[in-house]
């Protein structure tokens, strides 16, 4: 299984890059390769130019800026996992990280690539679902800003322009004491998801949620915020019986059907996913479930 | 169409050569060097067969064009240990029946010298969850677990299970 | 004498150079002038092929040719490949031609081949071989195939059935009339395949000096492909040489012959030069041969006690598009049923029909694993239906040791009658309950309860034959330079033949392992073989080796005394010398013996003295050698989600006399993992036309490290009286009963809520569908 013949472009600067997104003709962007390298293989993707964005020292790095956590699209997602940064302040991110592929897809697989690539069932979409992520895009037009329930559109579709690419993600950074839980089934370790769940919860007097948020993905064929539940959850007390109703509510999605799973039992997952997710957010918010 | 030059060293040795940009790391090793350890059994990046250390990390070869790792260093199961001797981790596998027909033994000592390096006190599950990305058809993994756990108190200076 | 390394763990002889990364798989092998196949395949399930159009492909770079069926040399132009084990009950043995010319009859059927300077360039090409295909209607799904008014799975065929055999002993029908109980089972296994790491692989070249074809393939069965790689070509035996090298597992899809390893063979004759075909993982999900796809309706009579009176059912077989292996697998599943128990009554009628899909042929357990699925789940019903325990219900029907030999009253498929050998079903089936804990499990999985956690236990019981003939020869020479050259046509795909073979010759021969140069798999070096498959060769090469070895050892004494003017008796054997035990305790190496074995040009040799120091010995069993065991699985089933994990897994083994305990072990545990596959993960998907769609190892799920536990296991060793070493084989014991043991563990985690089931792979989806309709989850959703 050996791919079609293509030009190989490595640019080192972001505006180099861009421009060569812009001018080849038939031209993709190489991140990690661990999604898109298959598919060459297979010959289900034909490309005339691959632009590697590995070089690209712009796209890489980790900061804190203003109550949000920016990170560059070309971070490889095993630094991401072993980053103190994300860990104290996106803890979600790094429990979902975990569950990404196997570490040696970890090794070269980025963020960046695994948003772009939008498979329904990974988990780094539904993260960025659940903390209401921004991507910056980049093209030889500049740069832009969009927010993540904008970029995902629809099955492994974004609003990604064909000669754009994401720069950069910020994550907005929840209330310290906030509790995240982090849910998938797979058939075996380190599988695409079956259906997960991503959940944040911000508690406080009174085991009172001030916000919460539920991001599922396998489902569906984009990443899901599960409005109904977030609304039964805030302003509401928590306990066992409050989170298994909003829960419930994971039953109203649109799920696929394929040769791995059919629609009930992923409606079925989405609540039981839920419920646990929700349940170890509250329990890492403090409350005593 | 496509040819470029890359520099790649592996084991320890540099290599310049021009290649097509779509000749695989996996291909480039195999056939461009002539080291045949490294074993392609899916070129989809999910046996595992093919993982290298790529700048230390491992990676699968499969899923990697020669061109990508220029000016990297890589190391292939050739270079994990000099001619004719057998590392503590194959000498482990040897001891504890790792392998049998020896395909996907490879990708499992890359696999197990990172997680090894990484972690000297691995417990039987941290190891056979480092092994889910390298699949075996023969042992049921059992010997390569035992093997792994072996080696890694061979490493921290005890006498071998 | 005591065993020196016969029974011992010896550490195999195969590792250093696999641990290395210098293994020599075909990929491996470097020949100057070597080119490159791609092969152009069919990509339907049944379709008339009208024209073949190469013309943009041959202007392609690198392009050297590209080969359909009309280029290729007769009589393999059109001439079936030749099918091994007819059977009479067979109305159409058919078997593919090498190339398909007018037809194709599924998907991955090869068409044309491109030949090319490197595999990316043959891929360019191929892509550009324009085909004009007929589509026809394709024959999907075999409980459809079997019906009047199905497509047909071959054009010209008027019934896609190809063979229907009754298998019956005793009265049945007597016996279900008067039975206490009847009870019955719908079961079904999906198809699944061997899945070596290694993908299949053929290197062809051409020596036009001494007109010797050398062919190296990823065979199990070197000297069969010779033999039907002469046919396809009508050359002399001696004029090809084929030899499988280091192989990368192989569990039975690589012991056919494929079209490749002729196609690749005749491209090199017509280039002049060496032709290399490395098979990519997604071509082998397509045409490696698969296993299952068998569906049972089964009935089983016990009486009050829950003693089996008969069993009786209909079993429906996929053989997929064509019979490369006869009815082999659905015959071995139709006698496998009774297993180690008394089953006085027994008939089935087995249909064998023709799809679209890629055939079927043996994969580790043969058709055995359906038919143990099968009788225990008609077992579990029983005890379940009579509220007795699981093992109480086996205890009262398993055959007793003092019943061996034990006539079952069938044919088995090596010609004779079915007849165990050996065996003590009760002890192994005590032995593996023992260790398994199972007296107190029923504590501890209230405990787990408890937690709130689901944990169940099952049982598996099988018998198995193995060791078939006809033969598999080895020859054992002594060498001037006092090395002992070992030659057999048996292989290795990872069963440590080299070492289980060197152990028992050093110990018959006197010389030590490290002293042995064998060559294994390689028609070169002995003029008749078969290879591996039914678990064969430690019967079949090790008794040949322990005959071979025992006369060398004669002929050593014998020309050890002569030299050193002592009694044959006053000699011993010790490392590759011969040690007189009178007198000054003279000494002389083996290799001088062998010198002096070859005798002086012109003078006669002594009377008495063999020419040489060698034996070839070709050892036939007369019959199979009979395994057993007993498997106890041990999961955790989360009903939420439907996940299981297999937690324990014992298994008591009785594969006869044990070479290698090492080996065997290595063996029983892999097969395990295979059986857990089968159970838990492994569908090979197909749609109504015929379309594989689970062509990656994303789709189709093999175990993991994470899936399979470390198996306990207990040797249960009954000797086999019927072979010199009382060995028996060892490589699919491991697969048999596993699924039985573990969809009845997952049944016995689920014992709350009254589910059951009766196909493999058991998906989490079914167990939640199966929950769900059982009402389990009505309380915890107000959905």
């Amino acid at each position: 299984m050996k791919p079609a013949p293509f030009d190989y472009h490595a640019p080192r600067q972001l505006k180099e890059a861009a421009e060569l997104l812009a001018t080849l003709p038939n031209a993709k962007i190489l991140a990690g390769g661990q999604s898109l390298v298959p598919m060459m293989n297979f010959r289900y993707v034909i490309v005339d130019h691959l632009v590697d964005l590995g070089h690209v020292d712009d796209l890489r790095g980790i900061a804190v800026i203003d109550g949000r956590l920016r990170i560059g699209a070309m971070m490889q997602q095993r630094d991401l996992e072993t980053s103190p940064e994300i860990a104290r302040h996106c803890p979600l991110l790094a429990e979902a990280l975990r569950h990404v592929g196997h570490r040696q897809t970890r090794n070269r697989g980025t963020i960046g690539g695994s948003l772009a690539h939008a498979d329904p069932a990974a988990e780094l979409p539904a993260v960025c679902a659940a903390y209401d992520a921004v991507l910056h895009l980049a093209s030889i037009r500049g740069l832009r800003s969009v927010p993540f329930r904008e970029f995902s559109l629809g099955f492994m579709t974004t609003a990604l322009a064909p000669d754009e690419m994401i720069a950069a993600v910020e994550l907005p950074i929840w209330r310290l004491g906030h509790g995240h839980g982090f849910h998938e089934f797979a058939r075996r370790h380190g599988d695409f998801a079956l259906a997960g769940a991503a959940a944040l919860l911000d508690i406080g007097t009174g085991n009172v949620a001030r916000r919460a948020a539920l991001a599922l993905f396998g489902v569906a064929e984009q990443p899901v915020r599960v409005d109904a539940a977030e609304a039964a959850l805030t302003g509401k007390a928590i306990d066992s019986r409050a989170i298994h109703a909003a829960a419930a509510a994971a039953w109203l999605i649109e799920p696929i059907s394929d040769i791995h799973a059919g629609g009930e039992y992923r409606r079925h997952l989405a609540q039981v996913l839920s419920a646990r997710a929700l349940i170890d957010a509250a329990r890492r918010a403090g409350v005593d479930m | 169409m496509g040819k470029q030059a890359t520099r790649i060293t592996v084991n320890g040795k540099s290599h310049a050569r021009v290649v097509e940009s779509r000749l695989t790391l996996a291909d480039f090793l195999r056939h461009e060097l002539g080291l045949t350890g490294t074993h392609l059994g899916c070129e989809h990046g999910v046996c595992g067969a093919c993982t290298v250390l790529v700048d230390g990390r491992t990676a699968r070869a499969c899923l990697m064009f020669a061109v990508q790792a220029n000016g990297s260093e890589v190391t292939t199961v050739e270079g994990l240990a000099p001619d004719g001797e057998l590392s503590i981790l194959q000498q482990a596998f040897m001891d504890n029946h790792g392998l049998q027909c020896g395909f996907c033994t490879p990708g499992m000592l890359i696999t197990l010298t990172e997680l090894l390096r990484d972690n000297a006190e691995p417990s039987e599950q941290d190891v056979r969850e480092a092994l889910t990305g390298n699949l075996c058809r023969c042992t049921g993994y059992a010997g390569i677990v035992k093997a792994a756990l072996d080696a890694a108190q061979r490493l921290r200076g005890g006498s071998g299970a | 004498m005591g065993a020196k390394h016969f029974g011992a763990r010896v550490k195999r002889l195969e590792d250093p150079a696999l641990l290395s990364g210098r293994g020599r798989f075909v990929d491996d092998l470097k020949l100057p002038g070597l080119l490159h196949a791609s092969f152009v395949r069919s990509p339907h399930g049944h379709t008339m092929v009208r024209a073949i159009d190469s013309q943009e492909a041959m202007a392609m770079p690198g392009v050297h040719a590209v080969l359909t069926a009309d280029d290729l040399p007769e009589p393999m132009r059109r001439m079936p490949i030749p099918m091994l084990t007819p059977n009479p009950a067979i109305a159409t043995p058919r078997t593919q031609t090498v190339l398909a010319r007018d037809e194709a009859c599924y998907v991955g059927q090869p068409i044309a081949v491109v030949i090319a300077d490197s595999r990316y360039l043959a891929e360019d090409a191929a892509a550009a071989v324009v085909v004009d295909f007929d589509v026809l209607a394709a024959a999907g799904d075999c409980r459809a195939a079997i019906k009047d008014d199905a497509p047909r799975a071959h054009s010209d065929l008027a019934s896609n059935i190809i063979a229907r055999f009754p298998l019956a002993y005793g009265d049945v029908d007597a016996a279900f009339a008067s039975a206490a109980h009847v009870f019955e089972e719908v079961l079904w296994q999906h198809r699944g395949g061997g899945m070596a790491l290694e993908t299949r692989a053929v290197l062809a070249t051409h020596d036009p000096v001494a007109d010797v074809l050398t062919v190296w393939s990823g065979t199990q069965t070197p000297h069969l492909g010779r033999g039907t790689l002469a046919d396809l070509l009508e050359r002399n035996l001696e004029s090809i040489r084929m030899i499988a090298p280091d192989v990368g597992g192989g569990f039975g899809p690589k012991a056919i012959f494929y079209p490749e390893e002729a196609v690749i063979p005749a491209a090199a004759l017509k280039l002049g030069r060496p032709v290399k075909w490395i098979e990519d993982r997604r071509e082998h999900f397509l045409c490696a041969t698969q296993e299952r796809d068998q569906y049972w309706d089964m009935a089983i009579a016990v009486d009050s006690a829950g003693k089996i009176l008969g069993v009786r059912g209909r079993m429906l077989h996929d053989s997929g598009a064509f019979v490369p292996w006869g009815i082999i697998m659905p015959y071995i599943a139709a006698v496998t049923v009774p297993g180690p128990y008394v089953v006085p009554a027994y008939r089935l009628e087995t249909v064998v029909v023709l799809t679209n899909k890629v055939p079927t042929t043996p994969v580790r357990g043969a058709g055995r694993p359906q038919a143990v699925f099968a009788m225990e789940r008609l077992l579990d019903r029983v005890a379940r239906e009579l509220s007795l325990d699981r093992a109480e219900v086996r205890r009262r029907n398993f055959i007793q040791p003092e019943q061996m030999p034990y006539p079952v009253g069938l044919l088995f498929r090596d010609g004779k009658p079915l007849v165990y050998d050996s065996g003590d079903y009760p002890k192994g089936q005590d032995e593996a309950l023992r260790l398994a804990g199972y007296e107190g499990f029923r504590e501890r999985q209230r405990a787990a309860l408890e937690q709130g956690r689901l944990i169940g236990i099952g049982i598996g019981n099988y018998v198995e034959g193995t060791g078939l003939g006809p033969f598999e020869g080895v020859t054992v020479r002594v060498l001037p330079s006092g090395k002992v050259a070992v030659a057999t046509g048996a292989t290795n795909q990872g069963q440590g033949t080299r070492t289980t073979l060197s152990q028992i010759v050093a110990e018959q021969v006197g010389c030590r392992i490290e002293d042995i140069v064998m060559t294994i798999g390689d028609t070169g070096a002995i003029a008749q073989g078969v290879g591996a498959f039914a678990s064969r060769q430690a019967v079949n090469a090790g008794c040949s080796a322990q005959l071979a070895g025992e006369a060398v050892r004669k002929q050593i004494i014998a020309l050890a005394a002569r030299a050193l003017g002592v009694n044959e008796n006053d000699i011993d054997l010790d490392d590759g010398l011969a040690v007189a035990t009178t007198g000054n305790k003279p000494t002389i190496p083996f290799g001088e013996l062998a010198r002096l074995a070859q005798g002086i040009p012109g003078v006669s040799l002594p009377a008495g003295q063999a020419a040489g120091l060698e034996h070839t010995a070709y050892y036939t069993p007369p019959q199979a050698a009979y395994c057993s065991g007993t498997h106890v699985a041990e999961v955790e089933v989360d009903h939420m989600t439907g996940g299981v994990k297999v937690l324990n897994y014992t298994v008591a083994h009785d594969s006869g006399r044990v070479i290698n305990p090492l080996i065997v072990d290595g063996q029983v545990q892999g097969g395990v993992a295979h059986g857990i596959g089968n159970a838990l993960l492994e569908w090979m998907q197909y749609d109504e036309n015929a379309q594989p769609l689970t062509t990656t190892f994303a789709d189709y799920m093999l175990p993991m490290a994470t899936d399979v536990p470390t198996c306990v296991i207990a040797h249960v060793e009954t000797i086999n009286p019927l072979n010199p070493l009382g060995v028996k084989g060892a490589g699919e014991g491991g697969t048999i009963p596993a699924a039985a043991a573990i969809i009845a563990a997952i049944e016995d985690a689920l014992s709350p809520f009254n589910v059951h089931f009766a196909e493999t792979p058991l998906t989490p989806e079914r167990i939640v569908a199966a929950l769900r309709a059982s009402g389990a989850y009505e309380r915890l959703f107000a959905a």
